[in-house]
């Protein structure tokens, strides 16, 4: 991790959240911060409320109870949502007739910038290959998004997340259905925007196989937070202990 | 050709004819990747009781079709949001009762003549120089709302969370885009036709999104096709003395077969 000054300050701070969908709650007194330079794994069973939890987070749900801060700001005054990258869970679940070039997918994070509007066609060019580039997906920018394979559109859905350079990076879920050794390669590629691009990235997944070299920081979510810390004090945590013990299947990223 | 168009009423309907094409063909493409293409159906049908409300009470019908088609348009976007999978009852529902409530006005106006059947079957033809102004005026702003936002449509359309996440007022644009639905309907409607509508608002689209590989292309294609078919089914209804309306519906379904021919790979319909 490049030490900076930024090192300690905090992005996004998650306050004694609550949610439920009208029946009981899906979250439960969730708090913790996720700081500046972060690799944040969340980590959690299937319905454990991860993909809530993110969505609380971006506004796109209204918690029942706590509160949210984007850096600095309570989540109705932030208005900076370019900052903000996310690639959604249903991301590989387009419609894969869906009649848009790679490009045009990538195209449409420069939406949200502010300064799009005044951006000329060469910008606009340049900001787009640059992020094809990060994410090694140049060849295929012309081609359809059903075209190409799942590991190469959730590159594609990356590329549209960080073509605004954001500050911080939430990925649902974007290993699901993509080989190990992809996996490898993809975790590499999240490590480098992470380090090189000092881009805060929160990765969230049901596979304890996430826990790769980059990561730093874990948190564990069933409905509550039953763990919060650095990757190196999970390993050595209860948490972990017990979900070797079930069972829970660990791919080695100890390259 | 030149003699042609010294005819007055066909330059006229040519021109309106053009503009309202181009309007059916950028949303045609909207709709149908919102799963939406049965909207122009059902609103088509509810216009018929603008019309009729129209002639009842002696104003233009134009204007009292454009207020119901709006109104309504909003309605089926609010239930169908409530709903959520049942959307395409309530359009079902609405495009009944609507051309119900249509004939009731029209026979309550006395007015079961020639006129209603001008506005269920077309007639371009006989287009009145204001309504050619209106049409030229309405198109001409949804063609322009619709190149100016068609990125931002994009994004919703594809992927409409995200699009949220990005900061994109996406309610604003979907109600834009419901209420532009509303009124290209209505002008489509005095091209075709209240049965035809959906033809013109479906076909163009379906076409393009045979063989597009981006979105750009698919518009151009849908525009492409629909300004064809309505210049086209024109002239083939105006030499052979057929009715313009199922003319042009017809040569729409020709050229949307020519692109389902030459497609490179199985898609949606
Ligand atoms: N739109 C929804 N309406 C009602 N319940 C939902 C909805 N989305 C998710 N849930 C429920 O909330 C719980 C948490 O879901 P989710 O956040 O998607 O979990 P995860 O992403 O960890 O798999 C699950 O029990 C799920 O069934
Ligand atoms: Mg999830």
């Amino acid at each position: 991790m490049a030490s900076t000054a930024n090192d300690s300050q905090v992005m996004i701070q998650v306050k004694d959240v609550w949610f439920n969908y009208g029946r009981g709650p899906v979250l439960k007194e969730v708090s913790f911060d996720i700081r500046h330079g972060d690799f944040l794994a969340i980590i959690g069973p299937n319905g454990s409320g991860k993909t809530t939890l993110l969505k609380v987070i971006l506004g796109l749900l209204k918690p029942s109870r706590g509160r949210i801060q984007i850096m600095g700001k309570d989540l109705n005054e932030f208005s900076q949502w370019q900052k903000i990258g996310y690639v959604p869970q249903k991301a590989t679940h387009i419609d894969p007739s869906f009649p848009v070039s790679a490009r045009e997918v990538v195209s449409m994070g420069l939406l949200s910038s502010k300064k799009s509007s005044r951006m000329n066609k060469e910008e606009e060019k340049s900001y787009i290959q640059r992020a094809l580039r990060m994410v090694g997906m140049e060849e295929v920018k012309n081609r359809r998004i059903g075209m190409l394979s799942g590991g190469q559109q959730q590159r594609i859905f990356i590329a549209r997340a960080i073509v605004n350079q954001p500050h911080i990076l939430f990925l649902d879920e974007p290993t699901t259905g993509v080989d190990a050794e992809t996996q490898g390669h993809f975790y590499d590629m999240l490590g480098y925007i992470n380090k090189k691009q000092e881009i805060t990235v929160v990765l969230i997944t049901h596979e304890i196989g996430i826990l790769n070299k980059h990561v730093n920081r874990v948190a564990c979510l069933n409905q509550r937070l039953t763990y919060h810390g650095s990757h190196a004090e999970f390993c050595q945590s209860k948490t972990f202990k017990k979900w070797l013990a079930e069972g829970h299947h660990v791919i080695s990223h100890q390259h | 050709m030149e003699g042609l168009l010294t005819y007055e009423f066909l330059q006229r309907a040519f021109i309106a004819g053009i503009f309202v094409a181009v309007a059916c063909a950028f949303l045609s493409v909207f709709l149908i990747l919102k799963r939406d293409s049965m909207i122009g159906h059902g609103l088509a049908h509810v216009t018929f009781a603008g019309v009729a409300l129209g002639l009842f009470l002696n104003i233009l019908p134009l204007a009292t079709a454009l207020g119901v088609a709006v109104l309504t348009a909003l309605l089926i976007m609010r239930i169908k949001e409530r709903a959520g999978l049942y959307g395409d009852t309530a359009i079902a529902i609405f495009s009944s009762v609507g051309f119900a409530v249509g004939i009731l006005f029209a026979t309550l106006a006395q007015s079961m003549n020639v006129n209603i059947f001008a506005y269920l079957f077309g007639e371009i033809l006989a287009i009145e120089l204001l309504e050619v102004w209106i049409s030229i005026g309405l198109a001409g702003v949804i063609i322009g709302t619709m190149i100016f936002h068609f990125r931002k449509f994009m994004y919703i359309t594809f992927d409409r969370e995200s699009a949220r996440v990005s900061g994109i007022k996406v309610r604003s644009l979907e109600t834009l885009l419901t209420v532009l639905t509303a009124v290209t309907v209505v002008l489509a409607m005095k091209l075709v036709g209240i049965i035809l509508v959906s033809a013109l608002i479906v076909i163009p689209g379906a076409a393009g999104l045979q063989v597009a590989t981006h979105f750009k292309q698919a518009l151009f294609l849908s525009v492409i096709v629909a300004v064809s078919s309505v210049v086209g089914g024109m002239l083939i209804a105006f030499y052979l003395d057929f009715p313009a309306s199922g003319t042009i519906v017809l040569f729409s379904f020709f050229l949307f077969g020519i692109f389902y021919f030459f497609r490179k790979e199985k898609r949606m319909l």
